[in-house]
Parts: C-alpha cells; structure tokens; sequence
C-alpha cells in the first residue's frame, strides 16, 4: 500500500426521490487490491458500483480515479478513464460471435477516432481478441453466437469484454450469480486468474462468502446504504454486527 | 465472421459488369433501372440505419432535397452542369443531416421513425404550398450538361445512364468499405446493446449521428440522379409514402449486402410495371400481402437473412 | 376581431377533428403498443362507408334528421366489425413483436386496406353535403359558423371524456391499464389480455371510423384521404405522448391551432406549422408531452 490509492470516494449519497439508496460511502482502493463488496440485496451495493462507472450521478459526494475528479461523468468517459464494469446479467451482444463481441469491445476501446474506411477485421484486432477468450478459457467459444451460449459462459465474456483494454479497474457486479454452486468457484477462478495477470484491481459483489474468503483481500459490508465495516477478510467476516445483519440474515 | 464484408467489393464488380450490360437493353428498360438505381441509393440509405436498429420512416427528406437541389440549380440558376449540381446535391443533404443528426441522433426504435418522417413532411408541407415551384405539380428539371457539353437529345439517355452507373457503383463500392469499417460494425453494437457500447467506452449517439449523415449524403445523390433522369420533381419526393417504399425494399432486400437494395429497388419497379398494368388498384395491396408474407414466414430471418445464411 | 375569432373557432372545430382521429390511434397504442398505420385506412373506410349508407337512405326518401342515427350506426357496427377483423385475422398472431416491426406490418396492412377499398368504391369520389348543411349557421360575434362544426367540438369533448371515465373508472377500463403496465402479471393474475386486446383493437379502429363517418359529410370522399390522416395524427399523439388520452387531446389542441392560426395569417404554412410544432416539441420532450417514462435498471 505505497503512494497515493487508485479509487477515492468521498461522501458519495445518493437519492431517488426521498428514499436514501446509499449514504457517506467513503473508501479507497490501492492499485492490485481486490476487494469484495457484500451486503444484503438493496443495501446499496449495486447503487455504488452504478455511482463509480457513471450509470448513476451521485446527489452528495465525489470519486476520484488515480487523483483526477471523476464525479458525475458519463459511462463512455468512465470506461476511457480506466474503469470497467461487468453486469449481473450479462450485458453482451447476443447476435454476435464470442470473437465478434470482443472485436467491437476492441474497437470501442480503441483511442483514436474509428476509420470510416479501415476494415474492421483486421489480423491484429482478430489476433488480440482470440488472445483475450484464450486467457478467459473462451476460445472454443469464438465463433458460437453468444445469444445462446449458456448464463456462465457469457458473464464470463461480459467480463472478458471489459478487460479488453486492459483497464486499471474492473468492478465485477455479482460475477457468480445465476452460475451453479459447485461451479461459481471455477468460474471465479477462470475471471480473476487473467485479470489480476494484467494486474486489474477488482472490486466485486458477491453474496456467496466462500468466494469472498477464497478471492478477496478485503472485504466492504454495506448495510441500509452505508458501509458497515471495510477491513480484512476475517475481520469483517467474524464481526458480530455483520453476522448478523449481512451474512446471518440472508445466508443463514 | 457474420461482420466480415471484405467480399463486398465483388458485389459491387458484379453489379459494375451488370451496369454495363444493361447498355444493351432495351431503352425503356434501362430507363426504369437507371431511376431504380437512383431509388436504389435512398433504400441502401434506409437500409444502412437499420443496421442500428433504426428505421427511417422520413428518408424520403433527402431524396427530395437532393432531387430539388438539381432543379433548383438547373430550372431557376441555369446552373446545369452534372458535376456541379450532383455535388449541390450531396453537400446540401450532407449540411441538412448534420444539423438535425444531433437531435435526432438521441431517439430509437418508433421515436426515431415518428421523427425523421415529421422532418420529412415538414419539408413536403412546405412544398405542396410553395407555389413557385409548382406546389404539388412540381417542376421539369432541364438535361444537364458535362463539362459544358450538352449531349443531343437522343443521346442524352446514354449518357445520363453511364452516369448514375457510375456513381451508382462508386457509392455502393463507398458504404460496403464503410459497413466493413470499425465504424461500421459499432452500428451492430448500437441495435444488440448500446448500454454495453457505452460502457466499453464507445458513443453510441457518435455511431448513429454517423450513419444518419452518410445515408442522409447517399439518399441525396439518389435524389439527385432521379431527377437527372426523370427531368422532373415533385413534392410527392418528401412524402411519408415514398419513404414507406424505401423502407419496403430494405427490408425486403435484407441488411447483407450494400448492393442489395440497389437491386431489390430495381426488381420491385420491375413488379409494378407489369402489376400497374394489369391490376392498378391492386399493387399497393400486393405489396402489402408481399410484405406480411416476409414477416410472417421469415419472423426472424427479416432483419438478418442474407446476413445469416449459412456458410 | 373577426380574424381573431375565426382562428380561435377554427382552431377548436379542427382541434376536435383531429382528436377524433388521434384519440383511437394513441389508445391502441396505449394498451397493445402497436402504432397502427392503418388507422388512417379506418378512417377512409369510415368515410367510405358513410358516404354509401347516406346515399342509400337519402335515395329511400326518409327524414333528413334520421341520416344522424345512420352515420352513429355505421361508425360502431362498421368500426367493430373491421376492428375485429383485423385484430382476430392478422394481429394476434404477431403480439410480442418488436414495436418497430410492428410499424412495418400495420403498414403492410394500410396498404392492403388502401386498395380493398379502391376495389370495393372505385376510384370515383362520393359526397354526402346534405347532414353538413342540415343545421345551417349560427352567428359566433358577427362570424357565421357552420353548426356542424360546433358539434363536431361536442361530440370530440364527449368521446374524450366518455373514453377517460372508461378507463378509469370501469373495471375493463382498469384492467387495460394494468394490461399496459405488465401483461405478463396481468396474465398471471387471471386478466383476460385476449379479450382486453380485442376490446382495445376494436374501439380503437370504432374511434377512426367515427372520425371518418363525421368527415364524410364535409368533404369529398376519394382514393387517399388515408394517406393525409394517418400521418397527421400521429403528429397529434407524437406532440401529446403515445399513449395518453389527455396527451392525445393536449397534441390535438396544439396542432389544431398552429393549423388555424396558420391558415389566416400565413397560409403557405398550413401543414408546415403542424410538423414544425411537433418537431419542436419533441426537440423538447423527447417522448412528447405527457410521456410516461420507462426506467432502466442495470
């Protein structure tokens, strides 16, 4: 934990209408760190993830990524800034191809301006992208529509996708979920595996708190909107009030 | 790879041969392939936006701009020179779509299609009353020169022909590169998923502004050429009617391939020949039976058929 | 003054015209979510219809005033009759579209309905001036003012409210709305949306007929009057917000009087000011005035 952290959030509230989604969720992140983010379903989890890659403006508080304010910007200027997301339903493009999902993945990404007149299918987009479903165990799926594939297999791309420009930050929105018990753990491995190569750090939600204690270094338990402990993983997963309220209320 | 149109440009060599043979075709025939042709360019506009999803229910906007841009320079300016008027044409789409792309560019699905045919009729509106250019007569279009030559009046068919081939096969050699280019396959993004677009750091409304404009510039050179053809405009051009015919055709002819319209425009003129003939208060009704058949029967296949065929 | 009143009077008699013919289209809408094209074909076989049964009974030599009770009878048994025709025959195959697709076939619709009805009345025109003229004129501050048209305001204002009491006050009227909110719960929880559609479908395409039945007398009926009508209401419904009756109304009124005001002081934008205020508005409300607004959720 040297130097300055990666993410920084200060204050961050926010409302609809009058009802309080999440309120003084102060935390910050140190690049290589991967953090689990736990909490009973309207806690609040989804509602930040959704405040720090700019789905959702925050009505109090800011973020900053690697020092720069990056409160209130769209999800285009998230992702350019270095923050990725995956969904808890897979977001991909259905009628497309595996390796088509991560060439438009490469050409969204890509810095300049796109080329009215540069083909699309170039060796080294094509290459990259088999590189990339390879690293995620996905290369015998590059050329199924995705639409049909199974619920694991296109989360696992959804994630795939924004890794593909090697982002600082990836938030993953309940990697596990819709994913059978006994294969959430090798479906967990098969995501953070090429991620943490790249040296992404990773905040996830996750319900299941094997996982947790399997994946994570940390541990943020978020409870009616606010954060109810941020610390090591046996330290959260042994405290009274999170055994309580988190983990014994729902999983019990 | 189903965003693979790297094999495009044989289409577009075939049509180019096919172009060149209908020279030998009877002169009434080839009449009615030089105006689909020039049809052709507005459908191919049409079918262009669907590729994001969008149906334009107003394309008929920049066929009439770019037909009245021709006959406003050649009736009312005596400026009659083909280049010149063509280029008038495309550049003033071009400048009409990029000032109304940015609003429209943030509409989908039926708003967009309720938006770009109330543009298009706010221009017909204007038309039908503007008596000095015939209201809903319209007005003739003088021939237009080539490089100041002006070709005798038997010939001029030739030559008028020649042109909207050319043109024809350079525009659908143009948007095969640009349905191959990286900005071509995001319009896939934008009709699959454009939260994900977004959150992979691509504009979707970037996507759409550029594709509203390329067939807005496309549509007008159709505009354009119909009128060299035709020697006429009318306000009929703007009408939401006209437009329902372009997107007729892309629909029918699918969203595989750019020449694919162009050709479908041509068969379809082909069908109303015969069918006007022999039962004029039928067409509308055929084609409307034809147009149920597909959806029916291709349920899915519609949007995708050529697209998807198999390999 | 005289211009002024003939605005306003204007403005409201076309107004109600064009709620009359809006107010279907949103309601289909509305409910099933389909933008019907073929509406417009409704309201030209309204029209048609009209124009033949007045020429029968006139030619019967029966009282002029019982040509009213014709021109009711025509709107609700013909409307019903297409309505179900058309929703039982071709749309209830096709629920669950995409409302895009939806678009393209109702328009494939239109133009099959275009020429059935060329088929079955020619392409000659019909009249039926005698129910138009039948009230005579009435004094509006020194503006004589076709009764008619007056009517024409109550009967609008009368369909409207009858139609917003349906909907909220009747348990049909109810249940299509729960319809709209979820079919699929409303489904799961015993609501017939077969019937509510059929129901829907059928008053709608009644409400265009309607509109047709109550323009016939007042002009010319031929080949296309469809065409002019389909697209300017959906300009109405498009300024009010799709599927809303008050939006209908509300898109009525401000079309209507950019129409009139038009009319008498700049006549070369008649239909110009129509689109230009719809295009306006949308530029401002994106979905229209009294649009409801879908949340997305990540």
């Amino acid at each position: 934990m040297t130097n300055q952290p990666l993410l920084v959030t200060d204050g961050l509230e926010k409302s609809f209408g009058g009802v309080v989604a999440a309120r003084d969720i102060s935390i910050s992140v140190h690049a290589g760190e991967t953090v689990a983010i736990i909490g009973a379903n309207g806690a609040g989890k989804t509602t930040f993830v959704n405040m720090v890659t700019g789905y959702l403006t925050p009505s109090a508080g800011s973020i900053s990524f690697r020092g720069r304010d990056i409160t209130g910007l769209s999800p285009r200027q998230t992702a350019r800034a270095g923050v990725r997301r995956s969904f808890q339903i897979a977001q991909i493009f259905p009628k497309l191809t595996a390796l088509e999902n991560i060439i438009i993945a490469e050409i969204a990404a890509e810095k300049e301006s796109v080329g009215l007149t540069t083909p699309s299918l170039v060796r080294s987009r094509v290459e990259a992208g088999m590189a990339l479903l390879a690293r995620f165990g996905l290369e015998s799926m590059a050329q199924r529509r995705t639409g049909t594939l199974p619920q694991g297999v296109r989360k696992q791309l959804d994630i795939a996708m924004a890794a593909v420009s090697n982002p600082e930050m990836i938030l993953l929105d309940e990697p596990t979920s819709g994913v059978s018990a006994d294969e959430k753990i090798s479906m967990m491995d098969s995501v953070i595996a090429p991620l943490k190569s790249e040296k992404a750090t990773v905040l996830f939600i996750e319900h299941d708190m094997d996982i947790v204690r399997r994946f994570a270094d940390r541990v943020i338990a978020f409870y009616e909107g606010t954060i109810l402990i941020d610390d090591g993983v046996d330290v959260v997963l042994n405290d009274a009030k999170v055994r309580e309220f988190v983990i014994g209320g729902v999983y019990a | 790879m189903t965003i693979d149109f790297t094999k495009d440009w044989r289409n577009v060599a075939l049509l180019a041969v096919l172009l060149a043979a209908a020279f030998f075709l009877p002169s009434w025939l080839r009449f009615l392939l030089q105006t689909a042709l020039a049809g052709g360019l507005v459908a191919l506009g049409v079918m262009i936006q669907m590729r994001a999803g969008l149906v334009s229910f107003g394309q008929g906007l920049y066929y009439c701009i770019g037909g009245y841009a021709v006959g406003l320079l050649a009736a009312k300016a005596g400026v009659a020179e083909a280049t010149l008027v063509i280029a008038a044409a495309v550049i003033s789409s071009v400048v009409i779509a990029l000032i109304l792309g940015p609003l429209l560019s943030r509409y989908r699905e039926i708003f967009f299609a309720m938006l770009t045919l109330a543009v298009s009729m706010i221009l017909y509106g204007l038309l039908v009353k503007a008596a000095t250019l015939g209201s809903t007569d319209g007005f003739n279009v003088p021939p237009v020169t080539f490089f100041g030559f002006l070709p005798a009046q038997e010939a001029r068919g030739d030559w008028t022909y020649v042109l909207t081939a050319l043109l024809v096969v350079v525009a659908c050699f143009l948007i095969a590169r640009y349905l191959a280019s990286g900005a071509g396959a995001l319009l896939e993004a934008v009709a699959e998923n454009e939260l994900r677009l977004e959150y992979l750091g691509s504009s979707a409304r970037q996507a759409v502004y550029i594709v509203y404009v390329i067939a807005a510039a496309v549509s007008g050179l159709g505009g354009a050429l119909a009128a060299i053809a035709t020697g006429h405009v009318d306000p009929e051009m703007a009408n939401w009617t006209t437009s329902g015919g372009f997107v007729f055709v892309a629909l029918l002819a699918g969203r595989g391939s750019a020449i694919a319209p162009v050709l479908g425009f041509f068969l379809l003129e082909l069908v109303r020949t015969y069918a006007l003939d022999i039962a004029p208060n039928a067409w509308q009704l055929i084609l409307g039976a034809v147009m149920l058949a597909v959806i029916l029967l291709l349920p899915d296949g519609l949007w995708s058929l050529v697209r998807r065929a198999p390999k | 003054m005289l211009k002024t009143i003939a605005i306003l009077l204007d403005g409201l008699n076309y107004s109600a015209w064009l709620f009359l013919v809006a107010v279907g289209l949103t309601l289909i809408y509305g409910v099933m979510r389909i933008l019907n094209i073929a509406h417009g074909a409704f309201y030209a076989i309204g029209a048609y219809s009209c124009a033949t049964a007045l020429g029968l009974y006139y030619s019967a030599g029966l009282p002029e005033a019982g040509a009213f009770l014709v021109m009711a009878l025509v709107a609700v048994v013909v409307g019903m009759l297409v309505g179900l025709a058309i929703e039982r025959g071709v749309l209830r195959h096709l629920y669950g579209q995409d409302e895009v697709l939806m678009v393209l076939i109702t328009y494939a619709l239109f133009l099959i309905l275009e020429d059935s009805v060329k088929l079955i009345w020619g392409v000659e025109s019909y009249f039926a001036f005698k129910p138009y003229a039948y009230f005579g004129f009435i004094d509006v501050g020194g503006l004589p003012y076709q009764v008619y048209d007056l009517l024409m305001v109550g009967l609008a204002v009368v369909l409207g409210v009858g139609l917003w009491i349906w909907l909220t006050r009747t348990r049909t009227g109810r249940l299509m709305t729960a319809v709209v909110a979820d079919r699929e719960i409303s489904a799961a929880m015993g609501v017939n949306v077969t019937f509510i559609f059929a129901t829907t479908f059928a008053v709608g395409t009644a409400l265009a007929v309607v509109g047709g039945v109550a323009t016939a007398p007042k002009i010319a009926v031929t080949p296309g009057i469809g065409v002019e009508v389909i697209i300017l209401a959906f300009a109405v419904v498009v300024i009010g917000g799709l599927g809303s009756i008050p939006g209908a109304a509300i898109g009525a009124l401000f079309a209507g009087y950019a129409r009139a005001a038009s009319v008498h002081l700049a006549p070369e934008f008649e239909l110009f000011a129509i689109y230009a205020v719809m295009a306006l508005v949308l530029a401002i409300r994106p979905h229209g005035l009294f649009a409801r607004t879908d949340g997305r959720k990540i």
